[in-house]
């Protein structure tokens, strides 16, 4: 009898979770750097087809509020590629998807199953673009499957430190 | 400026295969791609044998129209004519492309009065009449030169590549703020409103005070007057064609050109 519990666990676990229903995590570093004026960067954390071609933004962290520099969007597109790719083409804010800028450490962003329900199955890329004032840009692009448990990691350089991404289930 | 352009575009019809030893002109933007609810951007104008690189004169901008996504016309504010360049601002308040241009047409003679060799330069409008009593060996062309370029607050639009069916214009396929460098890029060239076809096309990238290598370029127009330009690297380029087409009988010559600033991102 022991055992009846963990069966109708597991039971309504997959109830709730269909096949398709995996979450998706992305975890992203940002470095601490030692310079004399420090900005939070500016990051974009997409999805990419394999062209290349974005598939949804995720996240875009920016300045939510207007100071006498000017307002936190008029720098959004020094994040060049995301820019380009989509995020010209967004309306901001976007819920679920912008944010304030993010402190350096690591930043986990995890998506619910049920926010990427029309998301073929198949290949693609997590980008993450991070452009940060009197600093650098850099992308890092991370492959993952969407369908299957899998996870993937990446690294960058200079603006970012390394970036995870896992599959559940 | 229509004054210098007129005669540096004498100078080159005179000397036509030497054209490209004419001094360039150049309008060219301090940023193209922009986010934001508003935004300014600022424009530096001038003629000289570098491109972008202010050293020879300024630009008169008696031309110039700076066209919204709506297609209303904007003002330039803040402008100021230096000594080797004219500059001028534009506030973008709404969403998509603008195109800034510097546009001129008219007619350019020359003729002989009493033996003496002159000039005359004006609107189509007043041509033959404004030329003196006693003319003679007059020689006159149809002259059209289009310098522009265009900047995109936000996502780019369309509206503003309108063409007029005057003198040589470009209509893009690629569109002029999403340029990326190791990208192709498409553009057509239009004469009087038809493909523009067998035209050379100079491809010139700014900054050449910090290089030896020029590295210019040239490309040739289709039959559809379209050429495409893979752009070798990030940075300010300067895209140029003219195209001179010879008078026949009560036709008279024409002379037009077309120069563009387009910036490619890394």
């Amino acid at each position: 009898m022991r055992l009846l519990p963990i069966v109708i666990t597991t039971v309504g676990l997959a109830a709730a979770a269909p096949a398709m229903a995996a979450d998706l995590t992305v975890s992203v570093e940002i470095p601490r750097l030692n310079t004399a004026s420090y900005h939070r960067p500016y990051v974009a954390v997409w999805i990419e087809k394999p062209d290349q071609s974005a598939e949804r933004t995720l996240a875009i962290w920016y300045q939510q509020t207007r100071n006498n520099e000017g307002d936190g969007k008029d720098w959004l597109k020094d994040l060049r590629t995301w820019w380009r790719k989509g995020g010209r083409a967004m309306s901001l804010p976007a819920d679920g998807v912008s944010g304030a800028t993010r402190a350096p450490g690591r930043q986990t962003i995890t998506v619910p199953a049920a926010r990427l329900r029309n998301l073929q199955p198949g290949q693609y890329n997590i980008v993450v673009e991070a452009a940060r004032e009197l600093g650098g840009r850099e992308v890092v692009r991370v492959p993952f499957r969407w369908g299957a448990a899998n996870t993937g990691a990446g690294t960058g350089s200079t603006e970012l430190g390394a970036v995870r991404v896992a599959v559940s289930r | 400026m229509k004054k210098t352009i007129a005669l540096l575009t004498l100078a080159a019809a005179l000397a036509a295969p030497m054209a490209a030893q004419a001094h360039r002109a150049w309008l060219a933007p301090t940023a193209t791609t922009l986010s934001g609810t508003d935004a300014w951007v600022g424009f530096d104008a001038g003629m000289s044998n570098q491109v972008f690189n202010p050293d020879h004169a300024a630009m008169r901008l008696n031309g110039l129209a700076i066209t919204a996504p709506d297609g209303s016309a904007v003002q330039p504010e803040n402008a100021m004519q230096g000594r080797y360049r004219s500059t001028f601002d534009a506030h973008l308040t709404q969403n998509g492309t603008y195109k800034i241009a510097n546009v001129s047409a008219g007619i350019m003679a020359s003729y002989k009065l009493n033996g003496e060799q002159k000039r005359w330069r004006g609107a189509a409008a007043e041509y033959p009449a404004a030329l003196p009593q006693g003319a003679t060996d007059v020689q006159a062309t149809r002259t059209a030169s289009r310098i522009e370029t265009f900047v995109t607050l936000n996502n780019p639009t369309d509206t503003v590549f309108k063409t007029t069916g005057e003198g040589l214009e470009m209509v893009p396929v690629t569109h002029p703020n999403d340029l990326v460098a190791g990208e192709p890029a498409t553009f057509k060239l239009m004469n009087n409103g038809q493909p523009a076809s067998g035209l050379e096309v100079t491809v010139a990238r700014g900054g050449l005070r910090y290089r030896d290598n020029p590295e210019e370029s040239t490309v040739m127009t289709g039959a559809d007057g379209a050429f495409t330009v893979t752009w070798p690297e990030a940075g300010m380029y300067w895209l140029n064609a003219s195209v001179r087409t010879e008078g026949q009988g009560e036709t008279l010559g024409s002379n037009a050109s077309y120069v563009a600033a387009m910036e490619v991102l890394p």
